[in-house]
């Protein structure tokens, strides 16, 4: 990436920071809501730490969102007191969880573009950003090789393992090319040396996929419809409900500290 | 405690004399204060009892995940949602430290588990009550991981070698899961009235199931003086409940808030608390499955476990195959 070409607008720029921290956000709390309901003690452990992960990354993005934002807000304004709408996560990851073949293949392919898209992020042109990339791609890493992992071995598993994952692969795969679509957000800041475009992360995301989905000896859905929106705040009727899980105390009791 | 009620399989403590030299070398390695590792000889009893103690003290750190689990989703800021994400994490490890512990005497966890699943083994009376709103996560915190920090302890000086270590492991997490729960509470308590109010009812709630948590007064139980003269367990459970009340009155003194007990008074005499028993009656009916949770508590693993099975068969099948595959390339 470029040093800086051009001036961002602020309202702009946080735009596209909610972008990445509510990804983290929604994703992380799917995670969560596994915490002592999974399949074995060691996905226990594993679905909370990726969760923990995912929570801390959402404080350092929304915290820089609100400071490029200069409204004042902070990272736990953006997360509790913003509606539905003015959500930016895509899709993908606030699908329910469904069995956790459905949460594993959903982890596996934002993880892949998460990866790739926080690789770019480490040569951003705003040290800020690069920082924040710096240290979560260190943990994105280990959840790509956890999820790449585990895709493979349950994919060349059992029949029903083996059909579970294909069923979770094809349901998911019309949600992943709302990774890569570019609109003027991220086409403003691309322009200005501090993001990709999105699109062109998706030649190294589909191999990692082509590479893991073969191994897991499941077949890669052809490109069809890609249903999106998250991006610019038209939803599923899932993430409402997730907000008003999420947000009940800080509505509940306006002004309180916890 | 996390292991309440582990009825010893000894007949209550024989004398040295009475002893075979077996079993009475082994006494006097307890009594140097030796450890007792996995491969050495050591009476069936002690082994059970054991198995029993560390089974049950497992199964506790799991189950207790699901009491504060039930608000990582609600937590009130991200740094709130982070440190309960943390905490429960802990205690999942906890677990699987116990359970490896557990493996050491000849027991797998998948038995330990199914016998859990079947309602054979127990886990901690406490994780059968509801957390209601966010201060019983503070409550849950302060009281209930202050309990186990309690009874853990001591337990670090256990004769099992493997137990011993678990324990020192865990207690070096306990403390961290006090203090947030302490610091919830004062968040709470020195909060907003309605925050206030439900600091003091979720003590209100927690009080008396957390004097339940160190079991029935058993100082003349003969399973527990067998248990104390093999240091599987270092302190009566009327010891460590005094010592739990003499700590945390002053701590609830300091949060503004009303511990539940009208017969709470200073005792200069015994330089510590006199407080009213536990309901004992109820304490029974939560053992026997009758508490406010014990139906959704045993449900929700039994469901992760059944739900779980093809996971668990599809990893195994693969690592089979990957086997397999290896020794035809050999
Ligand atoms: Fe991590
Ligand atoms: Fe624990
Ligand atoms: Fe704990």
């Amino acid at each position: 990436m470029t040093a800086a070409s051009t001036t961002l607008d602020p309202a702009v720029y946080a735009d596209w920071l909610m972008r990445l921290g509510d990804n983290t956000l929604i994703l992380g709390h799917r995670l969560s809501e596994w915490c002592g309901h999974s399949p074995v003690l060691e996905e226990d452990i594993a679905m909370a730490n990726t969760a923990l992960d995912l929570i801390g990354q959402t404080q350092l993005w929304l915290g820089l969102a609100g400071e490029v934002e200069g409204k004042g807000r902070t990272a736990d304004n953006l997360a509790y007191l913003r509606d539905a709408s003015r959500f930016r996560n895509v899709l993908l990851l606030e699908r329910p969880n469904g069995d956790f073949g459905q949460t594993l293949m959903r982890q596996f392919l934002f993880d892949a573009f998460h990866l790739e898209l926080l690789k770019s992020l480490q040569t951003s042109g705003d040290p800020r950003v690069a920082e924040i990339a710096g240290k979560a791609i260190k943990e994105v890493a280990y959840h790509l090789e956890r999820s790449a992992d585990l895709v493979i071995r349950l994919g060349d598993g059992t029949e029903e393992s083996h059909s579970r994952m294909q069923t979770a692969l094809d349901d998911l795969w019309p949600y992943v090319g709302e990774f890569f679509v570019s609109d003027d957000i991220d086409k403003a800041v691309a322009d200005a040396g501090i993001g990709p475009d999105p699109a062109d992360l998706k030649a190294a995301w589909r191999q990692t996929v082509d590479e893991v989905l073969r191994a897991a000896t499941l077949n890669v859905p052809g490109e069809g419809y890609v249903h999106k929106g998250g991006k610019r705040g038209i939803h599923t009727e899932h993430l409402g409900f997730i907000l008003a899980e999420m947000q009940f105390l800080q509505r509940a009791y306006p002004g309180a500290t916890w | 405690m996390y292991a309440q009620m582990v009825t010893s399989t000894g007949k209550g403590v024989q004398s040295l004399e009475d002893m075979s030299p077996e079993e009475r070398a082994f006494q006097e390695r307890i009594n140097r204060g030796e450890k007792i590792e996995p491969k050495e000889w050591m009476p069936d009893g002690y082994r059970k009892n054991l198995i029993r103690q560390i089974g049950q003290h497992a199964h506790s750190e799991i189950v207790g995940q699901l009491p504060e689990g039930n608000w990582i989703t609600r937590a009130p800021t991200l740094e709130r949602k982070a440190i309960l994400l943390a905490k429960v994490q802990d205690e999942a490890g906890h677990g699987l430290y116990l359970y490896c512990a557990a493996e050491t005497l000849g027991v797998s966890r998948d038995e330990l588990l199914d016998k859990l699943h079947s309602g054979d083994m127990k886990y901690s009376s406490i994780f059968n009550y509801p957390t209601l709103n966010w201060a019983d996560i503070g409550a849950v915190g302060w009281l209930v991981d202050g309990a186990a920090i309690m009874n853990q302890v001591p337990l670090q000086r256990t004769s099992y070698g493997p137990y011993s270590r678990a324990m020192i492991r865990i207690c070096k997490e306990e403390s961290f899961h006090q203090r947030q729960g302490y610091d919830i509470m004062m968040k709470m308590a020195f909060g907003t009235e309605a925050q206030k109010e439900m600091a003091q009812d979720a003590l209100n709630r927690f009080w008396y199931p957390s004097l339940m948590m160190f079991g029935p007064s058993d100082k003349d139980s003969v399973h527990s003086a067998q248990s104390m003269a093999w240091k599987i367990k270092i302190n009566t459970n009327d010891e460590l409940r005094q010592k739990f009340v003499d700590q945390t009155v002053p701590q609830a003194k300091y949060l503004g808030l009303t511990i539940p007990d009208e017969n709470l008074k200073w005792n200069e005499e015994k330089g510590g608390y006199d407080f009213s028993e536990p309901d004992w009656t109820e304490f029974f009916e939560v053992i026997k499955g009758n508490g406010p949770c014990n139906k959704e508590r045993l449900g929700a693993r039994v469901k992760a476990w059944d739900d779980g099975a093809w996971f668990r068969d599809g990893l195994m099948a693969h690592a089979e195959k990957q086997s397999a595959a290896k020794l035809a390339a050999e």
